[in-house]
């Protein structure tokens, strides 16, 4: 099993320019069902045998989909997602990075209140990845393989890093997901550890923070409240001066709140194993799982 | 995007929020003209820069007529400005902001920020303007009162009056703070504001309200709708070196150390300045190339990071994913080709055919300093600044 997405999952990617043509390509390479793609004036072509069509209404009239992936520009992601979600999409991932951030809060406060059982991941996101079933995103998929970490982040690479030392420690991963660097994003980690407590794949999380917000804190009382499986977490940006944005437009801290040391505190406390280095977050994971395992 | 509180002012006109009459002055006999020009009996000057905590180190004075004016502006354009928020070197005060004094008998704080976990915008007013708002939050929370507003719609005209009142504003006054709190939302939601403060905003003894101070950020996210806001950019603001980074795309953050770090992605890269912490070491900057690390990006962020003095170690760090480490390593060869390395540099790529990019760097003739894991990396850099510095 997994969450989010998996081999049946029928994706529409919407902005199939240059850019979403190569991670396209990557991704149906990596098996994922790509069905229909959009782009603005093309209707009516085809990109590898996949029907394009000129957006996301009209893709919906001709082909069944079930998720969407954005890789249009910033200056139109805001109004691709609502696209997506009118046209039936019941999961969005919208890749695209530089989104205005008060776009989202309209995109979100719209979600609610017209559609509510849509599921939105990013902007700014590596995307989501099923191992072994479907990618949906511009993650390496290789470095990828199936197994029982739920790994979940704010970042990219930094997440790559992740799942590259679980991978060579032996523990494959169920749903890969990175919830986007922006401040107002899609799901947060407290949604989706809601959906890893559901799966029974999932073991255990790897939670990759960083500072700026309070996802961490959230997701923290959380898992004190109600998680039940192990949890290793790190939190990026401990020695970023306040009120400069860590390259991610979320990762800021402000007014003196979202430090790296609240975020760790929070998580400890709710009895996350919390590692202090980057390096060590495989290595973590094999060890809460593998005392796991004894108890039971 | 920070911007001045005179161009914040600017801001505030267009959206009819009374602010004082006033001029900008880059030397002390404009300041004069500008105040002879304004007349009356009291007049602010105030530093205009980027750093808050201005009056603290003496970057706001009064002055009762146009010759005193001149006087402080001096002053004040002749020294760097020492504020809580500057650093002991302080910052180079190039404009002075020439103001009409408004006496007043209140002082009130209105502020609007995207409440992340709200995910709506909040307006934040408090009955105890003029201070630090960020101490009152933290030691009476109580004293501000918090309306969120949806941003799409903005701000009710009956919210903002129902806010008046619970400041203590009736009548008149309470009508004229109403509709400046529906401006200023409107400011936020219209212009793509990430941070609106005016602090204080002062009711006069005759009742008016009017914004003493202005404080605005900008969604750099969101600037591209907004051209007009480009003009407002002040590059001498700015640290020299993040300023160069941004004209080449990267995310870039002097930091106080001599490791300087170069990496793909920001997670990674913020990941990369605590390991090197731990190891002992203190990274000379954040850099953050991009996802995509091709040759042109990395001969930037070399020039840049050579380019420091400060750096007596360089690192790299980079996750090969969809741009397969041979890629990169092509790219970091092509770059060290053409310079010559006066400091020691430390490699690590991995990701994508990363055992053909070590190969390549060894080949390559360079002197680098390979490492193989993440930690190993940290380690090797922060021996090799210890070695740079004997």
């Amino acid at each position: 099993m997994s969450i989010l997405a998996d081999r049946r999952t029928r994706l529409l990617v919407q902005g199939l320019g240059r850019v979403g043509q190569f991670y396209t390509d990557l991704m149906i390479e990596y098996g994922t069902q790509v069905v229909a793609g959009t782009r603005p004036g093309k209707g009516g072509t085809r990109h590898h045998g996949i029907p394009i069509f000129d957006d996301a209404r009209a893709a919906a009239r001709s082909v069944a989909f079930d998720a969407s992936v954005v890789f249009v520009p910033a200056a139109a992601a805001a109004e691709a997602i609502l696209e997506a979600a009118e046209a039936g999409a019941r999961l969005i991932v919208a890749i695209t990075e530089g989104v205005p951030a008060l776009d989202l809060a309209r995109v979100k406060a719209t979600l609610r209140e017209s559609f509510p059982a849509v599921r939105l991941i990013g902007p700014n996101c590596p995307g989501v990845i099923s191992p072994g079933q479907c990618k949906i995103g511009i993650m390496p998929g290789y470095i990828h393989k199936p197994g029982p970490v739920g790994i979940l982040s704010r970042s990219g690479t930094l997440t790559y890093e992740g799942v590259h030392q679980c991978t060579a420690l032996g523990l494959g991963q169920s749903t890969c997901v990175g919830i986007g660097g922006d401040p107002v994003v899609g799901m947060s980690f407290v949604d989706l550890l809601e959906l890893y407590a559901e799966d029974p794949l999932t073991k255990g999380i790897l939670m990759i923070g960083e500072i700026g917000g309070s996802a961490e804190e959230e997701a923290a009382e959380y898992i004190r409240a109600r998680f039940r499986k192990p949890v290793v977490a790190f939190i990026a940006g401990k020695n970023a001066p306040p009120g400069k944005r860590m390259g991610h437009a979320g990762a800021i801290i402000s007014g003196g709140r979202g430090t790296a040391a609240e975020k760790v505190e929070a998580l400890r406390a709710a009895g996350v194993t919390v590692v202090d280095s980057p390096a060590e977050m495989g290595a973590a994971m094999q060890r809460v799982l593998g005392s796991e395992e004894e108890e039971g | 995007m920070k911007i001045h509180e005179y161009q914040a002012k600017e801001l505030f006109r267009r959206y009819a929020i009374p602010v004082p009459e006033g001029a900008v002055a880059e030397t002390p006999s404009e300041a004069r003209a500008i105040a002879a020009g304004l007349g009356g009996d009291l007049f602010a000057v105030k530093a205009q820069v980027h750093a808050g905590g201005r009056g603290k180190g003496g970057g706001v004075r009064l002055a009762r007529e146009a010759e005193e004016v001149g006087a402080l502006a001096g002053e004040i354009l002749s020294r760097p400005l020492v504020t809580p928020q500057t650093g002991p070197e302080g910052v180079v005060v190039r404009r002075v902001l020439v103001e009409r004094g408004r006496p007043f008998e209140r002082q009130l704080y209105l502020g609007i920020v995207l409440d992340r976990a709200a995910e709506r915008p909040v307006l934040m007013a408090s009955a105890e303007g003029g201070v630090e708002i960020e101490e009152i939050a933290r030691e009476r929370p109580a004293v501000i009162l918090k309306a969120h507003f949806d941003a799409r719609a903005g701000l009710g005209a009956q919210e903002a009056r129902a806010l008046a009142s619970r400041l203590g504003l009736a009548g008149a006054t309470g009508a004229e703070a109403a509709a400046i709190m529906q401006a200023l939302a409107r400011i936020f939601l219209a212009e793509d504001c990430s941070l609106l403060e005016i602090n204080p905003l002062v009711v006069t003894a005759e009742g008016a309200v009017v914004a003493l101070d202005a404080k605005c950020d900008l969604d750099d996210n969101a600037l591209f709708r907004h051209p007009g806001h480009l003009a407002w950019r002040d590059p001498a603001e700015e640290d020299r070196r993040e300023a160069q980074a941004a004209d080449f795309g990267f995310s870039y953050v002097t930091l106080d150390g001599d490791i300087g770090c170069m990496v793909n992605g920001a997670g990674l890269a913020m990941a990369t300045n605590d390991i090197i912490t731990l190891a002992g070491g203190a990274p000379a900057n954040f850099l953050d190339v991009g996802g995509a690390a091709d040759p042109e990006r990395v001969t930037a962020a070399f020039r840049l990071l050579l380019g420091d003095r400060r750096v007596r170690a360089v690192l790299v760090n980079i996750f090969g994913g969809i741009v397969r480490c041979d890629v990169i390593a092509q790219g970091i060869i092509a770059a060290l080709r053409g310079m010559t390395l006066q400091v020691p540099l430390v490699v690590r790529l991995e990701g994508t055919n990363v055992e053909t990019a070590r190969e390549m760097l060894r080949g390559s003739g360079l002197a680098l300093i390979e490492a193989e894991t993440f930690a190993d990396a940290a380690a090797k850099a922060v021996a090799a600044a210890r070695g740079g510095a004997a």
